[in-house]
């Protein structure tokens, strides 16, 4: 079974973004959907630093070190975006203004809590920037992550074993190998992205699955 | 008449004394007030508290001021990063106290400092390692958690262009958490790259009025770092 690159992962999501959309990627995996999306659609990117309609990444002579990303990373304003102070941004985020949040994932529960930001290892300093923030004020939260962490451990599970970013959050995840919905009933397989059996899927998932 | 301009760098913090609070601006490289720190370095103020969402990049600006001791205690949202050694060294050694707060609820603390407010209660965090021993309450269904205010005893703000009374415009990303840092400290300090004649800055296009401003250098070319 050829599961999917991180690649094809950005790709499958951007394909359920609605033109028009309010959007903000996080850090990681998420920043790969920006070049999955149609300019005519004018899905328009927030970057929690203060910017709206972001563009994507300059030519090296003009980088321009404020004019970045949440990731701090040179990016472009589009024709008609704008810049705001961070009160102003963390409204638009908080106050449930963006369509959708995508983020990337440790852990998601069945009942969509959402572990991404710590490892809860003791003497770590903790870092948590603004994934608490997006998690809560999103309309829709999708998380990008892999079925299985390295060692295979299923990160789809009952509940969460690390460190919460927020409680019953996550709408919908897309994996490298399955995207999958939050339901009040628990986890529904949306598509099956890889060849692979009802049977497999759920060997590799740590909550009962809804086919 | 009015004149919020200082001559100096060194003047313009001259007065920050031993265990005070400073917000300090910036995210990343942009907005960062560094040459305002640089000379906070000099000046020798110690034991203070910073509020920064980030905890210092490289060697420069607040990582300089880290790198010194000058600060007991960092409040930030995140002060990992790829070039966030210094924190990390004195992280380790136990010699900097952490405060890890959600970045918009930094923002919206140091809000409710600039509009006079007790403090407001935020969905973010709710359920939370970071709310724990915190009052929380629910209100519509849903579930809140209280926050104070921070506020700062001085206020260090990178701006693009400034005038005598203090009226601000800031440039692209920087602008971040300068306008509501101005709000919320007793003492607001802000370079500028360019000072400009009371009248040049378009009214409309203000977006720090003075009166949240009390004092303005000139820092023409700042230290902007990747």
């Amino acid at each position: 079974m050829e599961k999917l690159t991180r690649e094809q992962m950005a790709e499958r999501l951007a394909k359920d973004i609605a033109p028009g959309s309010y959007v903000n990627l996080g850090i990681g995996i998420p920043v790969l959907v920006a070049n999955y999306l149609n300019p005519e659609d004018e899905v328009l990117l927030h970057s929690e630093n203060g910017i709206l309609g972001m563009g994507p990444t300059p030519a090296e002579e003009d980088v321009d070190y404020e004019l970045i990303n949440a990731g701090k990373q040179p990016v472009t304003l589009l024709t008609g975006g704008s810049f705001f102070h961070h009160v102003d941004s963390f409204a638009i985020m908080r106050g449930g203004h963006l369509d959708l949040c995508i983020m990337g994932g440790m852990q998601v529960s069945a009942n969509g809590d959402l572990a991404n930001w710590s490892l809860g290892r003791p003497g770590e300093p903790p870092a948590v920037g603004g994934a608490m923030d997006l998690a809560v004020g999103a309309k829709k939260v999708y998380i990008l992550m892999d079925h299985n962490s390295k060692d295979g451990a299923p990160k789809i599970l009952e509940k969460c074993t690390l460190p919460v970013t927020g409680l019953g959050v996550v709408s919908r995840i897309y994996t490298d190998i399955a995207v999958l919905e939050i339901t009040p009933e628990g986890v529904k397989v949306i598509e099956k992205l890889v060849d692979i059996s009802d049977e497999d899927l759920q060997a590799r998932t740590g909550a009962p699955l809804i086919f | 008449m009015i004149n919020k301009i200082c001559g100096s760098v060194e003047e313009a913090v001259a007065d920050v004394f031993d265990g005070a609070t400073v917000l300090i601006g910036g995210f990343g490289g942009a907005g960062h007030p560094t040459e305002l720190i640089h000379a906070l370095i000099d000046q020798g103020a110690r034991d203070l508290t910073v509020v920064n969402n980030n905890a210092g990049n490289f060697e420069t600006g607040l990582a300089a001021l880290l790198k010194a001791d000058r600060v007991r205690k960092i409040i930030c949202s995140f002060p990992k990063s790829s070039n966030s050694n210094v924190f990390n060294e004195k992280y380790k050694a136990g010699k900097i106290e952490l405060e890890c707060v959600p970045q918009g609820t930094i923002a919206e603390r140091l809000h409710a400092a600039g509009a006079g407010l007790g403090g407001f209660y935020t969905r973010t965090s709710y359920g939370t390692d970071l709310a724990k021993g915190k009052e929380t309450r629910e209100i519509n269904g849903q579930h809140y958690v209280f926050e104070y205010p921070i506020h700062g005893d001085f206020a260090f703000v990178l701006a693009e262009k400034g005038d005598r009374w203090g009226n601000l415009v800031y440039r692209k990303a920087a602008r971040n958490f300068g306008p509501v840092m101005c709000q919320a400290a007793k003492q607001t300090i802000v370079q500028v790259k360019q000072i400009v004649e009371l009248g040049d800055l378009d009214p409309e296009h203000i977006i720090t009025p003075g009166i949240f401003v009390n004092r303005v250098v000139q820092v023409e070319n700042p230290h902007i770092s990747s």
